[in-house]
């Protein structure tokens, strides 16, 4: 404990009705004496000396410290994350402090948060009770912090975040391809929260607003019902489509969130909705880009076209389509022939069945034009 | 009462560049301390219009878009999108340039939100075309024998969009500092692509009136122009056109000076940020080539 919070501690006890947190409890009593008890025990009548005995290394002391002079802030998000990444509505301070010792994880989408008492080094860092946080990727759990690259500033996480481990720009902050190989070391608290808003943005106002059951959702319907301009159209996908758009995007495979969001208030989505640990609240703009595609794609009438193929011949149609919409196709290997959507089996399935304008097995795709050249 | 700025943009889905410039005002804005918190949102990124005034915990927020002109971004979309209630266009009484700031309840989050103009339209944003022109030609006295382009996209998507680029044109031609200046166009005449049969000057500056750099700074324009045949390979800065030299500036939104006009943008609305604009025009006042 140091000297400036034992002096907070006195004040706070001066004041009226002390302090009562976290089972921590200090009151100036009405003789004049201090009441100083927390779970363990309970002291009566003390002098100011005999209050500093009892609170020098309690860790009731430097937590209430941590909480209520430190973070502040109550009914605020970022306190209740952090309150969350030691789980401190569940467990006591002195439990919490020996969990801290070792850390305590929390997850969130593919972030991981250790949350540490300050490092011991002089003995003074220990006995403050502040904290330190380490926020990296789950896959990162067992590395050394010297074997990745490390930050500390969290607006770095913008630029750290734009891309995946293959360099392709990230659209969609919460996609499942975070990069790995970083970590934002040794934070304290303010950009601890402020490193995990950079990297998944809004995702913890949303889930206290949750917490607190007022989540706004914007489900499809009012999502869609408000857009303008180019994407005034996506209103007119039909419900079925949408219960595809949702499969397709909003599934655990593509995106960290949990998608709260239904067709229309009391017409939800048969679609899982994920397991994310931060709710989704509205189709998102990567989503409502998409479904104007899709909107425009589902105007068309279907045809029948007759093509002529072996059974694997379909049978790797459908492996090329799985391939790509589950990301496998870099997995593949080059000689890997057994697999439907190596190169040299789709090359030679293109050599086979294409025709001079790229039409499958030879059938225009505009029957009237003799063929059928690909545009977008 | 805190006070927060969010910068609003527009984002990419596609071109990671996009939301760069705004991150580099914020930055410089966040680094003079005027605001309690300096917010980024997006169209098209994250945090969403949608929900980045759920970011701050300010209950005043000064809102300045990123935008070049008023039009269906800055009148529709973006005061739907913060839920600004009861959002008129007219309450701003523009004609097109002069949109200030208004004042609304944020729906969701109850705070005061001011509502700026677009920092393309602001008066500012005439200093910042000509430090583009500093920057690109080393030069803090650029002007003796130079022309100056200042390019916009065209009437097809906003009428108003061209409106903020002749206004800008005039004032730097009022300056008299360029030996001709002219505005020209993506989609209508006068046309970029023509750029050399507008100047007698065989310096020409030419700076887009864009927010980012992206598919029409880096691949559109200095194509059209004849800088190079496939933006891929590059091009000189300055470039042998027809016997000029164009000194193509990208983006002029790029152009650290650029805070400064966020910064008026808030200042006009009523926020108290003397201070910061005295800070920031001090890390943005100096051109490259300066001080060489």
């Amino acid at each position: 404990m140091l000297a400036r919070q034992f002096d907070a501690l006195l004040s706070a006890a001066d004041a009226d009705g002390g302090v009562d947190f976290d089972g921590l409890r200090v009151a100036r009593d009405d003789d004049g004496g201090y009441t100083f008890a927390t779970p363990e025990h309970e002291a009566t009548n003390l002098s100011e000396s005999e209050l500093h005995a009892h609170a020098d290394g309690s860790p009731y002391v430097t937590d209430w410290y941590f909480w209520e002079r430190e973070v502040q802030r109550h009914d605020s998000p970022r306190r209740a994350f952090l309150r969350h990444a030691e789980a401190a509505d569940d467990h006591d301070a002195a439990a919490r402090y020996d969990a801290l010792a070792d850390g305590m994880v929390t997850e969130w989408g593919q972030l991981r948060i250790e949350a540490t008492l300050a490092d011991a080094g002089d003995g003074v860092g220990s006995a403050d009770g502040s904290r330190r946080y380490d926020v990296r990727h789950v896959d990162d759990a067992d590395r050394a912090v010297e074997d990745l690259e490390t930050y500390d500033d969290p607006l770095d996480a913008r630029e750290l975040a734009k891309h995946d481990d293959d360099g392709m720009y990230r659209p969609l902050k919460t996609g499942t391809n975070m990069p790995t190989g970083w970590a934002f070391h040794d934070l304290n608290w303010r950009d601890a929260v402020e490193t995990v808003e950079t990297l998944y943005p809004a995702t913890v106002a949303n889930w206290y607003r949750e917490r607190q059951g007022r989540l706004d959702i914007d489900h499809w319907t009012d999502t869609t019902d408000r857009q303008t301009g180019i994407y005034g159209i996506v209103s007119e996908l039909p419900r079925e489509a949408v219960e595809w758009v949702a499969e397709a995007a909003c599934d655990d495979s593509q995106c960290v969130k949990r998608r709260e969001w239904q067709y229309d208030e009391g017409d939800e989505l048969a679609a899982d909705g994920g397991t994310g640990a931060f709710p989704c609240r509205e189709p998102c703009s990567l989503v409502i880009a998409a479904a104007r595609k899709w909107t425009k794609l589902e105007e068309e009438e279907p045809r029948e076209y007759t093509f002529r193929l072996t059974p694997s011949e379909k049978e790797q149609i459908e492996g090329v389509i799985d391939a790509v919409a589950d990301g496998r196709v870099d997995e593949i290997r080059e000689a890997d022939v057994y697999e439907d959507a190596n190169r040299y089996r789709t090359r030679y399935l293109r050599a086979k069945l294409f025709d001079d304008h790229g039409n499958l097995g030879g059938v225009a795709t505009e029957p009237e034009d003799g063929h059928g050249d690909h545009e977008d | 009462m805190s006070q927060a700025l969010v910068i609003v943009a527009h984002g990419s889905h596609l071109n990671p560049g996009s939301s760069a410039p705004t991150y580099d005002h914020a930055d410089t804005i966040r680094a003079a301390g005027a605001f309690d918190e300096v917010r980024t949102g997006f169209w098209k990124e994250e945090p969403s219009l949608r929900e980045v005034l759920r970011t701050c915990e300010a209950d005043e927020v000064y809102v300045v878009p990123m935008f070049i002109s008023e039009g269906y971004f800055t009148e529709q979309v973006i005061p739907r999108e913060l839920r600004l209630d009861g959002w008129d266009v007219a309450d701003w009484d523009s004609d097109g340039l002069s949109a200030d700031v208004a004042t609304y309840t944020a729906e969701d989050t109850g705070q005061t939100v001011h509502y700026c103009g677009p920092v393309g339209t602001h008066e500012s944003m005439t200093d910042v075309l000509v430090r583009r022109a500093e920057s690109v030609t080393e030069d803090p006295d650029v002007g003796d024998g130079f022309g100056f382009a200042v390019v916009g996209h065209g009437t097809e998507r906003n009428e108003n969009s061209a409106k903020a680029i002749e206004y800008h044109a005039e004032r730097v031609r009022e300056t008299g500092r360029f030996e001709e200046v002219q505005a020209l166009y993506m989609d209508e005449e006068p046309e970029v692509d023509d750029v050399t049969d507008y100047f007698e000057s065989e310096d020409v500056v030419v700076v887009p009136l864009f927010v980012s750099d992206g598919f029409h700074t880096q691949e559109d324009i200095p194509e059209d122009m004849g800088l190079t045949d496939d933006y891929r390979d590059g091009y000189d800065v300055p470039a042998a056109v027809d016997g000029h030299r164009i000194w193509y500036a990208g983006a002029v939104g790029t152009e650290s000076l650029m805070a400064d006009v966020v910064l008026e943008r808030a200042a006009d609305a009523g926020a108290d940020v003397s201070a910061a604009i005295e800070s920031v025009r001090e890390t943005t006042r100096v051109a490259p080539g300066a001080d060489d």
